[in-house]
């Protein structure tokens, strides 16, 4: 291989070869963009107590947009995430009510979290059906479940365990950073290490890019793949935990956009829906676009509805950007 | 004479009432890069799945370096030293060359950051991949760090084959390798050939490309009807005659035939 000449560089030049490479970079860019915007056009955006609400409101869709990132790389995607959430939050609620032990409540949930996520990574990963069939009757079923269990109530929370990740927390100066910020930046850090300097992590990208490559290379593809789902459930459990720290209400018909929310923030945050391409910092990213969008056309005086058609632009300008830089790469 | 490298006696595999292995035999010397051609159903790639541990025949036997082996699957055939080099080549197109060289074979960190965090060592598995590509003289590449996609066919080729002399102990066996490639692209993944078999690893070449058998192939193993028709050495046979032989217009021990070397 000594006279080959080197392969003809991405079409589009540098820019477009390093977007490909980061692809949290382009997303990284918008918020910046909307930020400086809001904070000329309006006054209130830029003030401590609105960008401190602006990432309160985005930590419950920014957990599920964690864990819909994992199923995302793998090529697969979760549209049960926000039901399964729901339900961990009606078991927190209901069981503290009727008696048991916080730490009891949460082990529960954490648990049929859990199990609801290894059941989707189950029928996906071993009877082979598609990603989307399975959490699309999950989510049917979850969403039943949940208002059976609620018996048509919404479930208050008033005990302090439940409700510490939205009020407990440190001041710097006058910012108050709850513990649900903490939890949710621990939470993503941790994921971006197992993604990016794991061996599991290369294997996530690696079968989400080429199932059959994967295997052929040895890697136990199943296992990881019934992983993804497993780790996923978890994460939605901490989302329903994050959710009663916003709001001390476990109510059966809240977040019922979630998981296209969560969607929305993995795709503006640059994760390929084809599997393979994408990190969880753009999720993050994501999240805080969607946030920060809301929040900066209602200060803007711009009626809500306009907002949702904000998002959905972005979400297609952002797999259309996903599908040229895939195609340039060719 | 010495005992071949990875053997094969009596394999048979049906599927139903179709039999793709009819009683197969195969032999690999050290050293050497054999050749295996046949018509297109005669059988090859099921007899390489047999030999690559993709497929467990229902009869027969394997022997590597003279031990009787049964593979049950792919990843045992690797672990006893057996790489293969498929078509489809394997690799993630949106990871870096040194990922890809070590996919599914990642190493760690010595001590707690990798044994508790399994905190992958890059340092050690890019300069690894650097040394490999160097050995094998693929200088092509710009870095090791460059993504597979922005690779051309041949270099992505190269970095398969790069992948399997890295792993494979005991023989690469190399399916189609130049199929998809330009001439100019095919001859330097034959240069690459040349130099895994002169480091010493014997290789199975699978191809439809008489010229390039003819080029490269220490001798030739034809395979008509799920077996072993004959194996010829190239000097001694014409590209008509080995195509005779896969048809069957030629039989072994023809008048004309070139003389085989297996019984």
């Amino acid at each position: 291989m000594t006279t080959t000449k080197p392969a003809p560089p991405v079409r589009g030049g540098r820019a477009a070869e390093t977007l490909l490479h980061n692809p949290a970079l382009g997303p990284l860019g918008a918020l910046l963009v909307a930020v400086i915007v809001f904070a000329l056009t309006t006054s209130t955006f830029l003030t401590v107590d609105n960008l401190s609400l602006v990432v309160q409101q985005s930590l419950v869709i920014a957990t599920l947009a964690l864990g819909q990132t994992l199923i995302v790389l793998t090529g697969g995607i979760d549209l049960a995430n926000a039901a399964i959430m729901v339900l961990g939050t009606m078991l927190f609620a209901r069981l503290v009510t009727e008696g048991t032990t916080p730490l009891l409540a949460l082990l529960a949930g954490f648990a049929v979290c859990a199990l609801l996520g290894a059941v989707s990574g189950g029928l996906v990963t071993w009877l082979n059906l598609p990603p989307f069939i399975v959490t699309l009757g999950m989510l049917t079923v979850v969403l039943a479940i949940g208002r059976l269990y609620s018996q048509g109530n919404s479930w208050p929370v008033t005990d302090n365990f439940l409700g510490v990740l939205g009020e407990g927390g440190y001041l710097f100066g006058q910012v108050k950073v709850t513990h649900g910020m903490t939890l949710v930046i621990v939470m993503f850090a941790i994921t971006w290490y197992a993604l990016t300097k794991t061996a599991w992590g290369k294997h996530v990208y690696a079968l989400g890019n080429d199932p059959e490559a994967a295997r052929l290379t040895g890697i136990h593809v199943g296992r990881t793949r019934f992983s993804v789902y497993l780790i996923a459930g978890v994460i939605y459990a901490f989302a329903a935990w994050q959710a009663l720290g916003r709001i001390p209400n476990a109510d059966p018909n809240a977040f019922q956009t979630g998981n296209l929310d969560s969607i929305t923030a993995v795709v503006i945050g640059g994760t390929s829906l084809f599997g393979g391409r994408g990190s969880v910092i753009g999720t993050v990213v994501g999240a805080l676009i969607v946030a920060v969008l809301r929040s900066g056309l209602t200060q803007a005086g711009i009626d809500s509805l306009y907002q949702d058609v904000a998002t959905g632009v972005l979400v297609i300008a952002a797999v259309a950007f996903d599908q040229l830089a895939r195609r340039r790469s060719r | 004479m010495t005992t071949p490298a990875l053997q094969a006696r009596g394999l048979v595999k049906r599927y139903g009432r179709v039999t793709a292995i009819d009683g197969a035999d195969f032999d690999l010397y050290a050293g050497e890069v054999l050749a295996v051609v046949g018509d297109n159903g005669a059988g090859k790639s099921s007899l390489i799945k047999a030999l690559s541990g993709a497929l467990v025949p229902d009869a027969g036997i394997v022997l590597l370096d003279g031990k009787e082996t049964r593979f049950h699957s792919p990843l045992e055939a690797r672990q006893a030293g057996i790489e293969t080099v498929h078509q489809t080549l394997a690799l993630a197109p949106a990871m870096d060359i040194a990922t890809n060289l070590f996919l599914g074979r990642e190493l760690r960190r010595s001590g707690p950051a990798g044994s508790v965090f399994r905190l992958l060592d890059r340092r050690e598995m890019r300069q690894q991949a650097q040394r490999q590509l160097d050995a094998l003289g693929i200088e092509t590449v710009q870095h090791i760090g460059q993504i597979v996609e922005t690779l051309s066919g041949g270099q992505r080729q190269a970095v398969a084959v790069a992948r399997a002399a890295m792993f494979g102990s005991r023989l690469v066996i190399m399916d189609e390798p130049t199929a998809a490639l330009g001439v100019k692209e095919s001859k330097l993944v034959l240069d690459l050939i040349r130099r895994i078999r002169d480091r010493g690893l014997p290789v199975v070449l699978i191809s439809h490309d008489m010229p390039q058998v003819f080029e490269i192939a220490d001798r030739i193993h034809v395979h008509r009807l799920g077996r072993r028709a004959a194996v010829v050495s190239p000097a001694d046979a014409s590209m008509s005659q080995v195509v005779s032989l896969m048809t069957g217009a030629l039989q072994p021990g023809d008048e004309g035939a070139p003389s085989n070397l297996v019984g």
